[in-house]
């Protein structure tokens, strides 16, 4: 059991986290935040292994990784 | 479930002012875990440069002195001196330190400072719109050299931490990327080193680490980290180039 909490409020909608996963299960989500980024989410959280290689990659703190 | 990753306590609430997929982001959460996992949060004092990371002082969850431009080594050794029980870092750009502020950062590497110098190389000016770095590479466009820099004009990109390999001063010198996940851990390691070189009082280090400029770069956040890995890593290579044991 794994998983993630993304604060779509903090989110800057780079991709890097997209690009890093290696379960591919996160993309950008069709709906913009407050500040107008393009927040990631997660489709398949039970996929997830929490190897926090989302968390690594992100400049911006905004994903926690629980394992 | 136990929480293996969040945003360490060493990082004030305060979001990054930095650009969408910039890793300067990156660099301040490794400084900032590296610390808080050293158990020094009382301890410390960071010096902000000029260039975007002028606002770290909001950032960092410790005393924090701004320097002015390329004058944040000088700054550190001073704090260093008049209070020694801190761990003192320095934070800069490539213009900040290659530029305007090369000779602060020779002369302390060559005192042996015992300080740790976080040298953020995105080969651009970023703050103040994309100019040409000391480290911009050859070919490599920016507002003063939009065909790309020519070295016959615009000399050759500078290798910091080969040129301060070469002084006695220097305790620690590495140079790490941002570009992928691997290397983001490596850099904290290489960070870790450092610090605990200073801690020992072993003299001056300095980590650079490759990053990127995505906006001024104009690229995509994604390809700005291929130009790291691809071309900036070639001219720049990765290791260590100064270890006293
Ligand atoms: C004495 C002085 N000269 C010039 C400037 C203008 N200036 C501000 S930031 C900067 C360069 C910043 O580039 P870099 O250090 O590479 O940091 P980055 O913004 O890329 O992180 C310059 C030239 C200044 N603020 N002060
Ligand atoms: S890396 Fe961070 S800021 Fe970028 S899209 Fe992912 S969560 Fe958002
Ligand atoms: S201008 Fe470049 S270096 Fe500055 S915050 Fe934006 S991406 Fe980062």
């Amino acid at each position: 059991m794994a998983s993630i909490k993304i604060s779509r409020e903090s989110c800057k909608g780079c991709g890097l986290c997209v690009r890093v996963c290696p379960k591919k299960i996160l993309r950008l989500s069709k709906e913009s935040n407050n500040s107008g980024y393009f927040a990631v989410e997660i489709f398949a959280p039970e996929s997830c292994t929490g190897c926090a290689s989302c968390a690594v990659m992100c400049p911006d703190c905004v994903i926690e990784v629980e394992r | 479930m136990a929480t293996v990753f969040k945003k360490t306590d060493m990082l004030t609430e305060v979001p990054f002012h930095y650009c969408p997929g910039c890793t300067h982001g990156i660099a301040h959460r490794l400084v900032a875990e590296v610390l808080d996992e050293m158990g020094c949060q009382n301890n410390v004092v960071g010096v902000a440069p000029v260039g975007c990371a002028v606002f770290a002082y909001n950032y960092f969850n410790c005393d924090m002195q701004q320097a002015s431009h390329g004058r944040a080594p000088a700054v550190a050794s001073a704090i260093k001196r008049v209070a020694p029980q801190n761990i003192v870092f320095a934070y800069q750009g490539d213009g900040d330190l290659a530029s305007i502020g090369m000779a602060e950062i020779v002369h302390s590497a060559s005192r042996g400072d015992n300080i740790t110098v976080v040298f953020i190389n995105n080969a651009i000016y970023g703050m103040t719109g994309g100019q040409m770095a000391p480290t911009t590479l050859i070919g490599q466009t920016s507002t003063t050299c939009p065909g790309g820099r020519c070295a016959a004009q615009n000399g050759n990109p500078i290798r910091v931490c080969e040129m301060l390999a070469t002084l006695d001063g220097p305790a620690y010198i590495e140079r790490v990327s941002l570009a992928d996940v691997p290397s983001i851990r490596k850099a904290k390691k290489a960070l870790q080193k450092a610090f605990n070189c200073q801690k020992e009082g072993k003299g001056f280090t300095l980590i650079e680490m490759l990053s990127s400029c995505p906006t001024n770069w104009k690229m995509t956040p994604e390809q700005a980290l291929d130009y790291t890995k691809n071309e900036m890593q070639q001219i720049f290579p990765l290791g260590v180039f100064k270890e006293v044991k």
